[in-house]
């Protein structure tokens, strides 16, 4: 079957692209557009480490289809740094509490982390919980992510 | 992954045309978080996906009287409605405890159903509240009861050619109370060993005592203390999931409640009887006593969770607090 062509903002900036329709919108990110950031864990929607934000919104790109980000914003673990290179509060705070083991919930952590702030700014611990309820973690117990995410949503 | 070729029509004539035009080679996606699941575990191999998100107007949550649900209206979307948390609430529920954040930003009520697990959250609500569904085809429409859609585990009445446009759900009569509770290991991303919902239409909105539902006494003792205010149902709906081959209402048990006075022993018989109607299986995630025995226990708790929200509304709880 013919590729399909259509343009979407990925990360402030806006893109083009040629796919196969059958795609995963996470196999576009990483495969062809080399953002490797984004991981592949159970590849089903059911543990988070694929997220990414579509207009702000967490999903799941593991079996999100691409096709229906054409005209809309994807932000991906690699778009939270500023324009200088520096590193996010979100992401500053993982490190500082010690959030980050094996690394690999990390970006989908982080990125659920950011839609929750944005959305309820001073959340309290049940709903950093509920925030971060489809990102499974099998290093730190969360506990750690949890002191991160409340010492991020202090400092804005 | 199976290929398949991805087609965005713009309507929803032109989504049934295209249906109609592919046959069984066609399925459509709303949300995908089930239909992509299937594709890759290999259960589901379409040739082409029509896609429902680029027709307007399908994500709608409508209430003009009777609330309507459109076949894009996300988990989220209603999760986020006032509305159906305050005046539907058992759906609003269901929405809070399925999946994820992210699965919800994504898969629909009108997906949820169709898939039709008898495990899916959102039947038993949509059950208790007396939905309708409209059913759309190139031939015409009609309009079912849900309690007619389900067929088997994973089946529907769905014909070949038919789309599902819309949940129709009544306004409710005053003084009515709804709740579902997900019986589940994790708190986010799990099926459910058992889900229970209710809905409640009582005489009166007030008790003499409304403050006893925020102790942590045992039901029973509640109830005893509520029994002086002679509460009459007027009305009443339980809906079972994973009880059965498909979302059910324990109907026998309705009935021994349905324009009676609520009291303790009332409302264990009725949880009783849900028990005995229900068709529980050994699987996976529970076995059949087991079932059995929280049905008993989780009726009882629903039934008092929907007057909870009639007589202390202000305080529409997530049923995690129960007694």
């Amino acid at each position: 079957m013919p590729k399909r062509t259509f343009e979407f903002i990925l990360n402030g900036e806006p893109v083009q692209v040629e796919i196969e329709p059958y795609l995963t919108l996470l196999q576009l990110l990483r495969d062809r557009l080399e953002l490797t950031g984004t991981k592949e864990a159970c590849g089903m929607g059911e543990c988070g480490a694929c997220t990414v934000l579509l207009d702000g919104k967490p999903i799941n790109s593991c079996i999100f289809p691409p096709l229906e980000v054409e005209g809309k914003s994807v932000t991906t673990i690699e778009g939270l740094m500023d324009a200088q290179g520096n590193l996010h509060p979100i992401q500053k705070a993982f490190i500082e509490h010690g959030a980050i083991q094996c690394g690999f919930c990390t970006p989908g952590m982080v990125l659920s982390a950011k839609a929750l702030l944005d959305e309820n700014p001073k959340p309290t611990e049940e709903e950093i919980r509920n925030g971060i309820a489809g990102n499974l973690c099998r290093c730190t117990g969360y506990l750690q992510i949890l002191q991160a995410i409340k010492a991020a949503s202090n400092q804005t | 992954m199976k290929k398949f070729d991805y087609l965005k029509p713009k309507t929803i004539d032109e989504a049934l045309s295209l249906l109609n035009q592919y046959g069984k080679k066609a399925k459509f996606i709303a949300g995908g978080t089930d239909v992509i699941v299937m594709i890759k575990q290999k259960t589901m191999a379409p040739e082409v996906l029509i896609s429902l998100r680029g027709i307007p107007g399908l994500d709608q949550i409508q209430y003009d009287g009777s609330l309507r649900i459109g076949p894009m209206v996300t988990h989220r979307a209603i999760e986020k409605s006032e509305l159906i948390r305050k005046e539907f609430s058992a759906l609003a529920d269901a929405a809070d405890v399925l999946g994820s954040v992210q699965i919800r930003n994504v898969g629909t009520a009108v997906g949820n159903i169709c898939t039709a697990a008898p495990s899916a959250d959102t039947a038993t609500p949509l059950l208790v509240l007396a939905t309708q569904v409209k059913i759309k085809s190139l031939k015409g429409e009609r309009t079912i009861p849900i309690e007619a859609f389900f067929k088997g585990p994973g089946e529907t009445v769905l014909n070949e050619g038919e789309l599902v446009t819309e949940l129709i759900i009544p306004k409710p009569l005053p003084n009515t109370g709804s709740a579902y509770w997900k019986h589940q290991r994790r708190l986010a991303l799990d099926l459910p060993i058992l889900g229970v919902s209710a809905l409640v239409s009582l005489d009166k909105n007030t008790i003499s005592c409304s403050d006893i539902l925020c102790t942590t006494s045992p039901i029973s003792t509640i109830l005893h203390a509520m029994e002086q205010d002679q509460l009459v149902c007027k009305e009443v709906r339980i809906g079972l999931g994973v009880a059965a081959p498909t979302p059910m209402r324990a109907a026998k048990a309705e009935n021994l409640l349905r324009g009676q006075k609520i009291s303790d022993e009332l409302l264990q018989e009725v949880a009783e009887a849900a028990s005995k109607e229900a068709q529980p299986r050994d699987t996976l995630r529970g076995e059949a006593w087991y079932r059995r025995d929280m049905i008993k226990v989780s009726v009882k708790r629903m039934v008092m969770k929907s007057i909870e929200r009639v007589v202390r509304p202000e305080e529409t709880v997530f049923p995690v607090r129960l007694w």
